[in-house]
């Protein structure tokens, strides 16, 4: 616990200090470098806004209108019956959308359950084991401009599908017995 | 397919509401969220600035080739596509590394860097076979110290925060191997339909 702990809170700094290290042996002129580079992140958040104002407001309508939680209801009996708590679908379903609301979700459900309760377990390691499929793909593609995404959305949510189950078989057989 | 998932996002979520009453909540959801992305994109800035500016260090010290050096065997096989010693692969490898850490912020940057790289390597607008297999270890998410999650358990007074990390680190594989699998699937089905 607290090595890892430990090695979270240094290894941001000590990269740092290493790049600068590195850069200085190796006679890069450090500082100009890092405002060339800089610059360049500034564009980059710019011409990333339409991508994320785009999707993020598609799916806050598709979330305030009550549909997401419709999608829900409808989903959960099915999984009761293979054993899975309901109360992780709406985590399961947005994230791979929303990064967000996920972590929102899993707040809100290690909150109401406990965090070492079953449920928030589980949604402690769905949360760690997945990631925003509709983010990233917004982000990274739409930062170099890809126009045609082929397969990766599909693969991109068929990984989070896995995720979610390999996330609840592990629970269920580490935190059950 | 992404022109359709937003577009059904949107067209359900307002058609839902003219049936479930909740037409207000729409309308404040969507102004509230435009408002949302553009705090979110200025809240990139200070990220993505300060990760470039590093990042250009250091690959001009050639701490990129060095790494990308080191990881080679394992990575040239999942990314056949790019060639050996290339600064991608070294984007890539930082990428990886910084999500193995769980430092989200950081990865960024230097994701869509590995995928600028990766487009001059293309040259299309169409997304190649190593930007489909990047993407698809992203959204596995490898990571091995999930930071903000433990951050949240303590905060709710867990008797033990990190006991999700061994978990975590199983389902992650699982699904990292998993996506990965599906990737080469998807490709091998994508290179039958050109034969044809």
């Amino acid at each position: 616990m607290s090595m890892i702990t430990t090695i979270s809170t240094w290894i941001i700094p000590v990269i740092i200090l290493l790049v600068l290290l590195a850069g200085t042996i190796k006679k890069v002129p450090t500082y100009e470098t890092f405002v060339e580079g800089g610059k360049e992140g500034v564009q980059m958040a710019i011409s990333l806004l339409p991508f994320l104002l785009g999707m993020m407001v598609s799916i806050a309508i598709f979330r305030a209108s009550g549909a997401m939680e419709g999608l829900v209801e409808l989903i959960s009996p099915l999984l009761s019956k293979l054993g899975v708590p309901g109360e992780i679908v709406p985590l399961a379903a947005i994230r791979p959308i929303s990064g967000t609301a996920a972590l929102a979700i899993t707040t809100d459900l290690i909150k109401t359950f406990g965090p070492d309760s079953f449920i928030g377990r589980l949604a402690s390691t769905m949360q760690g084991s997945t990631d925003t499929t509709l983010y990233v793909l917004t982000v990274y593609f739409g930062a170099v401009g890809i126009k045609r995404m082929g397969d990766a959305l599909k693969v991109g949510l068929l990984a989070d599908l896995i995720g979610i189950i390999a996330s609840i078989i592990v629970c269920t057989y580490v935190f059950s017995l | 397919m992404v022109n359709v998932i937003w577009m059904f996002l949107a067209a359900t979520g307002i058609i839902y509401a003219m049936f479930n009453g909740t037409m207000e909540d729409v309308n404040e959801a969507l102004f509230k969220s435009a408002n949302e992305a553009v705090m979110l994109a200025i809240g990139l800035v200070s990220v993505l600035v300060f990760w470039l500016g590093m990042m250009r260090i250091a690959e001009r010290a050639g701490l990129l080739r060095g790494l990308a050096k080191l990881f080679k065997p394992i990575f040239t096989r999942i990314f056949p596509e790019i060639p050996e010693n290339h600064p991608a692969m070294g984007y890539i490898l930082s990428n990886f590394s910084a999500n193995l850490f769980g430092l989200g912020n950081a990865a960024t940057p230097l994701g869509i860097k590995a995928m600028k790289e990766m487009k001059q390597l293309s040259g299309s607008t169409t997304a190649s076979r190593s930007m489909i297999t990047f993407l698809a270890l992203n959204t596995s998410s490898v990571t091995l110290i999930p930071t903000t999650v433990i951050a949240i358990r303590m905060q709710q007074g867990s008797v033990s925060p990190t006991e999700i990390v061994g978990t975590t680190i199983i389902a992650t594989t699982i699904s990292t191997i998993g996506a990965l699998t599906i990737d080469r699937l998807f490709y091998n089905r994508r290179v039958r339909r050109k034969q044809r």
